[in-house]
């Protein structure tokens, strides 16, 4: 197990030098310097020219490639272009957003896609299971941002339920008990998006999983000795059920992180998926490389944690 | 009994799994769907009141009425014109750019799979790298350097999302290398492409159908994303996803429904008939489920 963790963190090496090759190609062939769509036109040709040379602008590609991950790797991240900011504070202040809204999402998914998983497959072909299936394919289906904005038009809009973006209630001073509740309400509607979509597929999981165990035999046994049918489902069923969908919660989590981004656009929630979209339209290269590269990270330690998980939550497997 | 052997035996492959799909009443009503809008979005021509940008200032945000079914948008145009127009690009995005991830895929699939040793390494350790990308992160990088067009959305799709196939493909090829007539080939004295196009790929086919079917679904979502953010296809030309970009204005939000709410049911009703379908094709294909 042990060498199995070390192999997987050491294959992880390859893997990130390749993303990185790739982050930042892609940003050097974007069309133009930084500072072009920056500055206003009466902007000096030779302090646009000074500007460029400060920040290594002309230095050959593979010099800033090294400069680049040298400073990543020392958690220098350099600075934004558009808002002179160090780029770990803009990360450092966006990244526990993402993770609380995506965190949020996954809990509560979790908690209502087993349960109905369970139901589904306990009565199997049931007007329950019919239903639960089509809502299912329809969380499978639905574009996110669809979802999102069909969300805000009726619960934000109409009924004036929930409040249509952002994080907090601007200027409104709350302290304590009420900045909680004002964040639940601006937390709502998101993480119903995200819950939602990641929803369907855990409970489509669960409930294959489920009806394939129930076939086997030591359920026939259990059911033969008159264990009650709930002690077979929950009990006896239930634990080994759960085995591949432990799996796919954890690799769920990486397509989590990077499926917040265009729901975190919608509710301009102020997480990294706003962060990397507004570097785009800015044309803030350091920081959409960075950002990218943090991402990328998390889904890869996401990964990581999911094969780790597998292996510890099913004995059966054994690594060389 | 023996008429009925006889009869499956009489079949093609895919006479059988036609058949099992046809009991599958949701498959085939998805399939039903898809065809019909396939039809409808390939002679959009005849079936539209108006044409696709006929400007009209003086009469725009129309609700729904009897002369424009769904309205009309900020310049006049119809809404429900350029929704059977906006049809056929998300179709055929959905179609180009599954056409490309399935090329990347299974070639690289297959290559990989029956070469094994440093070149599967090397295949797998990209394929490790594409699966880390924030799908849509990378995606509107790319969608900012090439500009906005309906090309460079089929190919953002296609280019992002082979790695699934190219691992089903690597697998299945590596489960039939090892079977006596991949031997037998080999020592009949084929190549290694020949044996790979003509021997192993057409039995890799079922999972490679199964996926082209929910490829597309993948193809139509990014189109309808990346349009949205205004970096996907662009106006006049319409599509379902730069038609829902009017809701990213607030005030069409909460008073012309008729602009958004009808490109994204069309989005959902396309991917969830895929989806149906893409599980129906699964289960048909699949020898050990007998019905």
């Amino acid at each position: 197990m042990k060498n199995y963790v070390i192999r997987r963190i050491l294959l992880m090496i390859p893997v990130m030098i390749g993303i990185s090759i790739i982050v930042f190609s892609l940003i050097h062939l974007m069309p133009g310097n930084p500072y072009a769509y920056l500055i206003e036109s009466d902007a000096r040709a030779e302090d646009v020219e000074s500007m460029l040379q400060a920040i290594g602008y002309y230095d050959p590609l593979p010099v800033q490639y090294v400069k680049w991950v040298g400073g990543l790797m020392q958690g220098n991240l350099g600075y934004s272009i558009k808002f002179k900011e160090p780029i770990a504070d803009m990360i450092g202040r966006r990244i526990g957003n993402t993770l609380m809204l995506s965190g949020v999402a996954l809990i509560l998914s979790i908690l209502v896609a087993i349960p109905l998983g369970v139901i589904s497959a306990t009565r199997q072909y049931s007007i329950f299971d019919y239903v639960a299936t089509i809502i299912a394919f329809i969380g499978l289906s639905i574009p996110a941002f669809f979802f999102a904005l069909l969300l805000v038009k009726f619960f934000a809009i109409d009924l004036k339920l929930f409040p249509i973006s952002g994080m907090e209630t601007l200027a409104s001073g709350f302290t304590g008990m009420k900045k909680f509740v004002d964040l639940v309400y601006h937390l709502a509607l998101p993480v119903i998006v995200l819950s939602f979509i990641q929803m369907a597929s855990f409970m489509r999981y669960t409930r294959t999983a489920l009806l394939e165990v129930i076939q086997q035999d030591y359920i026939r046994t259990a059911r033969a000795k008159g264990v009650s049918e709930r002690v077979v489902v929950y009990k006896h069923a239930l634990r080994n059920a759960l085995i591949p969908v432990v799996t796919i919660i954890s690799l769920s989590l990486g397509q989590l992180i990077s499926g917040a981004v265009l729901t975190e656009t919608i509710f301009v929630w102020p997480g990294m998926g706003t962060l990397i979209f507004q570097a785009v339209m800015n044309r803030d290269y350091p920081v959409i490389m960075d950002a990218t590269m943090v991402l990328a990270f998390m889904i890869l330690m996401a990964n990581l944690f999911a094969d780790i998980m597998y292996a510890l939550v099913d004995p059966r497997i054994r690594y060389k | 009994m023996s008429t009925q052997t006889l009869d499956a035996k009489s079949l093609s492959p895919m006479g059988i799994v036609f058949k099992r799909l046809k009991r599958n009443k949701m498959a085939v009503a998805a399939l039903f769907i898809l065809i019909l809008l396939t039809l409808i979005a390939l002679f959009a021509p005849l079936l539209t009141p108006y044409d696709r940008d006929q400007l009209d200032l003086a009469n725009s945000y129309q609700k729904p009425s009897a002369e424009h079914w769904l309205g009309t948008d900020d310049l006049g145009r119809d809404t429900f014109t350029r929704l059977i127009y906006g049809g056929r690009v998300s179709l055929s995005v959905g179609l180009v750019s599954t056409a490309i991830s399935l090329l990347i895929g299974v070639f690289l699939g297959a290559i990989a799979g029956y070469s094994g040793g440093w070149v599967d390494n090397l295949i797998m350790r990209i394929v490790d790298v594409f699966m880390c990308f924030p799908f849509f992160v990378i995606a509107i990088a790319i969608a900012a350097v090439l500009g906005p067009s309906i090309y460079n959305v089929m190919l953002i799709s296609g280019v992002l999302s082979w790695t699934k196939i190219c691992r089903i493909v690597r697998a299945e090829v590596m489960a039939i290398k090892g079977r006596e007539f991949i031997e037998a080939a080999i020592s009949l004295g084929l190549e290694g492409r020949e044996i790979i196009t003509k021997h192993i790929l057409p039995n890799v086919l079922a999972p490679i159908i199964v996926y082209a079917t929910l490829g597309i679904a993948i193809g139509i979502l990014s189109e309808a994303g990346l349009s949205f953010l205004g970096l996907g296809v662009k106006q006049p030309q319409p599509s379902w996803g730069n038609m829902l970009a009017a809701a990213q204005s607030l005030r069409s939000l909460r008073l012309h429904w008729w602009l958004w709410i009808p490109p994204g049911m069309m989005v959902l009703m396309t991917i969830l008939s895929i989806n149906i379908l893409g599980d129906g094709l699964r289960d048909a294909f699949d020898p050990k489920l007998k019905r």
